[in-house]
């Protein structure tokens, strides 16, 4: 079971409170990638497709960046594994909005 | 008795607002979608109850939102804008060729006979249409097929479609307006486009008088009319007798020909409102005073309508899509501003009366008037 912290207005959206919990496929070697877990995410709340990756692109919105474990995996690769703390639900996968504003 | 409902976008959500065949007293509901852009909201002609609303952000992208019951609750729907085949390029600001890239929805328009089909303009500019209520989006591509396409160049507001006009009388005909390309007219229900800028003069492209490159801001139809069209221009107002195919300017006495709304009377076909703005360089009203213009002739002729208005250290703008009437006898008009008030008046601008004076900047504002 993967945890996924959404920023607000996307739980606004997808009508959730607090953590999302989801089941993710994993690969061979018994991984779960931030692709596989934005693509577990978008099945359940379908109406979050766009709102996190580019429709056309799937890259990750300019304004969105993803951390766990402490760290930035914004720039990780969509296929690289994520932290084994993520994939045993020890840690959450954070999805963040930019703090930004005047 | 009959109602009104007005449907306001602001840059951090929308507001519903209504009364009854008085416009004396007025329910505010919302904010609907807080902390989101709202571009547009409007009801179907044929049902009412069904809304859609363009919800955007800078940090997650397009929603696209229904309602089947007046606004009451919301559901999101379809938000894939994919460009017809290779989207190819227009022009960026600097005159370099740039990628057509969706970034929000400027406007829906619903169709007049069916409250599931609906056509929306985006940008970067393009016109699509659902057939299923807003779950599904397919690009007309004669639009940006046209030819002149990839010499679109955005205003300071970006590559927008803004204006959708569906003629009452011919179901194949089509009006729309880009900033900055143009206006555009559609015969055959939207395979192909042809621009309607004959008489459009703008000084401040290359060529003042070029098929496209003109700064649309907003055009205005009245139903029983359909081939009478007008227009605000960056600069310039302007009224066309014969469907686009030619114009001519009817800024008359105006104190700025400047603006972005333009829009007609319920039952007067010639009776015209502007809101004259400062200049491009300074988006707000001239001389700290908040004036909306009537014509009653069409244009040429305005009297400033103030009774009710700010007419001193006023300086807030109205944007393209943020005024509109209500079809109650007599013709109410309605604005929202910059600074978050929303005008309406009972009478066709005669008096004035603020039904909101503080929500966030108003981008929008649209009328039904209910049974």
């Amino acid at each position: 079971m993967i945890r996924i912290v959404l920023p607000a207005h996307l739980r606004t959206i997808a009508r959730v409170n607090g953590e999302v919990q989801l089941d993710v496929n994993l690969d061979t070697g018994g991984h779960a990638t931030q692709r596989s877990v934005l693509d577990a995410l978008e099945a359940r709340y379908p109406m979050l497709s766009g709102t996190i990756r580019d429709h056309v692109t799937q890259k990750r919105r300019p304004f969105v960046r993803f951390f766990a474990c402490s760290e930035d995996l914004s720039h990780e690769p969509p296929d690289a594994p994520l932290p084994d703390a993520v994939v045993t639900g020890v840690e959450p996968f954070l999805v963040v909005g930019a703090v930004a504003g005047g | 008795m009959s109602k009104v409902r007005v449907l306001v976008g602001t840059r951090k959500g929308a507001f519903i607002l209504t009364s009854d065949g008085k416009r004396e007293r007025w329910d505010v509901k919302g904010p609907h979608f807080a902390g989101w852009e709202l571009y547009h909201i409007k009801g179907s002609p044929v049902d009412p109850n069904r809304l859609y609303a363009s919800q955007s952000s800078g940090w997650f992208g397009q929603m696209v939102q229904r309602s089947n019951d007046g606004g009451q609750t919301w559901e999101p729907v379809g938000n894939k804008f994919i460009y017809d085949g290779t989207p190819g390029t227009h022009q960026w600001y600097d005159g370099t060729p740039h990628p057509w890239e969706f970034k929000r929805v400027w406007h829906f328009e619903p169709s007049l006979t069916d409250p599931d089909s609906v056509y929306a303009g985006v940008e970067d500019a393009a016109l699509f249409h659902s057939a299923d209520g807003g779950q599904n989006w397919k690009e007309l591509p004669g639009l940006r097929g046209h030819g002149s396409g990839p010499h679109w160049q955005p205003g300071a507001g970006g590559l927008c479609l803004h204006t959708i006009i569906l003629d009452p009388k011919d179901p194949n005909r089509i009006y729309i307006a880009i900033s900055s390309a143009g206006a555009f007219r559609t015969d055959d229900g939207g395979k192909t486009f042809k621009p309607i800028n004959q008489g459009l003069r703008s000084e401040h492209i290359p060529d003042p008088t070029a098929e496209v490159g003109h700064c649309v801001h907003h055009i205005a139809m009245h139903k029983s009319r359909p081939g009478v069209l007008f227009m605000q221009k960056h600069w310039d107002v302007m009224r066309s007798d014969n469907a686009g195919d030619s114009w001519q300017e009817i800024s008359g006495n105006l104190p700025t020909d400047f603006g972005f709304v333009v829009d007609v009377h319920a039952h007067e076909p010639e009776t015209i409102y502007v809101i004259p703005i400062k200049s491009d360089s300074q988006h707000f009203v001239p001389e700290g005073k908040l004036r909306v213009y009537r014509s009653r002739k069409g244009g040429n002729e305005w009297e400033a309508l103030t009774k009710g208005l700010p007419q001193s250290d006023c300086y807030v703008n109205v944007l393209r899509d943020a005024m509109a009437v209500d079809s109650l006898d007599r013709c109410g008009v309605y604005f929202g501003t910059s600074g978050g008030q929303v005008y309406a008046s009972s009478d066709a601008g005669d008096t004035w009366n603020a039904i909101v004076r503080d929500l966030p900047g108003v981008l929008s504002i649209e009328v039904q008037t209910l049974p």
